[in-house]
């Protein structure tokens, strides 16, 4: 008797392809979209965490404005190079200050050019963070003090100008400013905000200053602080200097920043858990838009279905027989649509994630939670109208319009 | 289970009183003002009267698809009133066959699994099952056409496939509301000779509604239905 209900419930829903097919879609879409969002979001935000691992967790950041406020005003005075070499001077367990400032700049050579992000900066640069030189050599202390035009590059940048070209020696113009180039960064690949870490040009603070910026500012400062030395005790020793370089009084905020790698990776982390929750609501959107579409498939066959139970019980079948076949359709369309459903999530996550190269992370638990809602909404939308159609007399069931 | 051949000294039906209404208050519709009727086993009843008349719905209850509200039927002595929905499926499903005047197919159905589903229902397996269904198929006429949906089936081939899933099961009794509804004459009169020979040769009851004096005659009593009573109860005198 078992057998012979799931066979009826099969023919059943061989006899209505269209109800079948749009019913599976319904799950198919919800649970497909939940997944994929999901494990996108989980995947970017454990890219994060993991760059930020491998950056190491010695390197301060020291950038003017007010904490996380929103844009700099124009009153919070900029930092200069002697506030770095200050820091360099006073703080002592500091292994490296590199002063960094950037501006996005068209780089040309012969018929090439290509926009990047121009740094000056000095050698403490590659030290603080990580860089070694591929070919070629570091700025000389000449050329760091005098601004004079060479740079360093990053793969990225070369591979766009020069193609497959050797480049040292050869001058690229950034701007009015021509420089040679006299290095090649190693590669890098890609930042935690997706960033190409390569797509830079590296020049002298001073050059940057002169014939870039025009002005004698300088954007912020990466301090690396000694292998063992406690973080900490460094940003903490910082800050007291720069309150005190700044003339700030007791009662003053500051108005700067000194942030560690932990304080970066938590706001950068809390960004993706913001992205990944926002899309996991538009996610859920879809599957409760995949429900609403199997509830409506559902009820639309509600009078149909009356009548077939109806027919059913007029000739001997008993109510849970005509339940039982009603659960089947409803648990095969769903486990089906949920399986291709996961299926699809899972191809296109991969595929996903190899685009956006973030690391494909498997969330088991939202491949069940996706899949349990989808099947539910099958169950108790093609379960609940038919339970009630069995309980009435066969003739009441028959005339349901 | 209830055992509903335990005794055979009582008539196959037996009606008192019963009624039937639709609806209440003002609106309230009386379908059946009291219906005494008693019907032995092997007989072959006629049910007549005029459009409205309400002998669907006492059809309807006696094939224990509809409850009455008030009244007492009994099959084979049982009081059917007291039967939980269990024990009235189980009538159905190893008692009575019925043909409702509307046919109640199922759409997109073969007329082959048409007839097979009340056999499935009875756990019968799937090639007596088949076989039986084609013989039913044959008995009303319809071979060659097993494979065809009620939708491509006209209105005279549906009410035959409809009887042929009414009779496939070999019931005790025959509930036909119209079977002839929508046939032709010699086919009519084809259909009347097959329930004959049911009623005849494997001691059926049957209980059919018709239209048609000519019909009627099949059966061994008429009775006449007037606004949800029993006008007459005839013994037709001659039998066919
Ligand atoms: N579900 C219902 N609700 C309200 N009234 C109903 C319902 N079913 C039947 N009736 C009424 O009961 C009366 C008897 O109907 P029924 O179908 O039993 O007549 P009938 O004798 O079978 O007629 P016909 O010969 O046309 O088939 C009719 O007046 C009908 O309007
Ligand atoms: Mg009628």
């Amino acid at each position: 008797m078992l057998l012979n209900t799931i066979i009826l419930a099969l023919r059943e829903l061989k006899r209505n392809v269209m109800r079948s097919v749009l019913t599976i879609l319904g799950i198919v879409i919800g649970v497909g979209a939940v997944i994929t969002m999901v494990t996108i979001g989980g995947g970017a935000t454990a890219q994060v965490k993991e760059q930020i691992a491998s950056m190491g967790s010695n390197l301060l950041m020291v950038t003017p404005g007010k904490r996380f406020g929103p844009g700099q005003s124009s009153s919070v005075p900029l930092f200069k190079l002697d506030d770095g070499e200050a820091i360099a001077r006073e703080v002592s367990s500091i292994a490296a200050v590199a002063p960094v400032s950037s501006q996005s700049i068209k780089a040309i050579f012969g018929n090439q050019n290509w926009t990047t992000q121009v740094t000056g900066s000095s050698n403490q640069y590659f030290r603080v963070t990580n860089r070694t030189i591929r070919t070629g050599r570091l700025f000389s202390d000449t050329e760091l003090r005098s601004g004079a035009a060479v740079c360093i590059v990053g793969e990225t940048v070369r591979k766009k100008l020069f193609g497959g070209q050797e480049c040292l020696g050869l001058n690229i113009r950034l701007e009015k400013l021509s420089c040679q180039v006299i290095g090649v960064l190693e590669a890098k690949g890609q930042s935690t905000m997706g960033m190409d870490q390569d797509d830079i040009v590296v020049i002298p603070l001073r050059t940057f200053q002169r014939r870039i910026s025009g002005n004698q500012d300088v954007a912020m400062f990466q301090v690396s602080v000694q292998q063992g030395a406690s973080t900490e005790k460094a940003q903490q020793d910082i800050r007291l200097l720069m309150r005190e370089r700044r003339h700030l009084s007791p009662s003053d905020d500051d108005n700067f920043n000194v942030m560690d790698m932990k304080e970066i990776a938590n706001m950068l982390t809390g960004t993706t858990r913001l992205l990944t929750a926002l899309l996991s609501a538009v996610a859920a959107v879809s599957l409760l838009v995949g429900g609403i579409g199997i509830m409506n498939i559902m009820l639309v066959s509600v009078t149909e279905r009356t009548r077939e139970i109806g027919i059913r019980l007029a000739i001997g079948a008993f109510e849970h027989e005509v339940l039982f076949q009603f659960l089947v359709e409803a648990v095969v369309l769903s486990s089906f649509g949920g399986l291709i459903g996961i299926v699809l999530a899972l191809s296109a996550s991969v595929w996903l994630a190899s685009t956006l190269r973030v690391p494909f992370v498997f969330n088991g638990g939202i491949v069940i939670v996706a899949f349990l809602f989808s099947a539910a909404v099958g169950v108790i939308f093609g379960y609940f109208p038919a339970m009630k159609a069995a309980r009435l007399d066969p003739i009441e069931a028959l005339r349901h319009e | 289970m209830v055992a509903f051949n335990q005794i055979d000294t009582h008539p196959i039906i037996e009606l008192k009183g019963i009624t039937k209404v639709y609806g209440a208050g003002q609106a309230a519709m009386h379908a059946l003002r009291g219906i005494d009727l008693i019907i032995n086993e092997g007989e072959f009843l006629a049910v007549m009267g005029p459009s409205g008349s309400s002998k669907s719905t006492c059809m309807n209850i006696l094939g224990c698809l509809d409850t009455p509200t008030s009244g007492s039927y009994k099959f084979k002595g049982i009081e059917v009133g007291r039967l939980d929905h269990k024990q009235r499926t189980r009538l159905r499903r190893f008692y009575f066959g019925f043909v409702f005047q509307g046919y109640n197919l199922l759409k997109r159905t073969s007329a082959l699994e048409n007839v097979e589903l009340p056999l499935i229902y009875r756990g019968i397996t799937a090639n007596i099952r088949r076989a039986r269904a084609l013989q039913a198929l044959e008995a009303v006429g319809l071979k060659g056409w097993e494979s065809h949906m009620p939708g491509e089936l006209s209105g005279g081939q549906q009410q035959r496939v409809a009887i042929a899933r009414a009779i496939v099961t070999d019931p005790s009794v025959l509930f036909a509301d119209e079977p002839t509804g929508n046939l032709d004459t010699a086919r009519s009169h084809e259909i009347m000779d097959l329930l004959t020979r049911l009623n005849r040769d494997r001691g059926i009851t049957i209980v059919m509604v018709t239209h048609e004096p000519d019909m009627a005659m099949y059966a061994k009593r008429t009775v006449h239905f007037l606004d949800g009573r029993v006008e007459s109860d005839n013994q037709n005198g001659r039998i066919l």
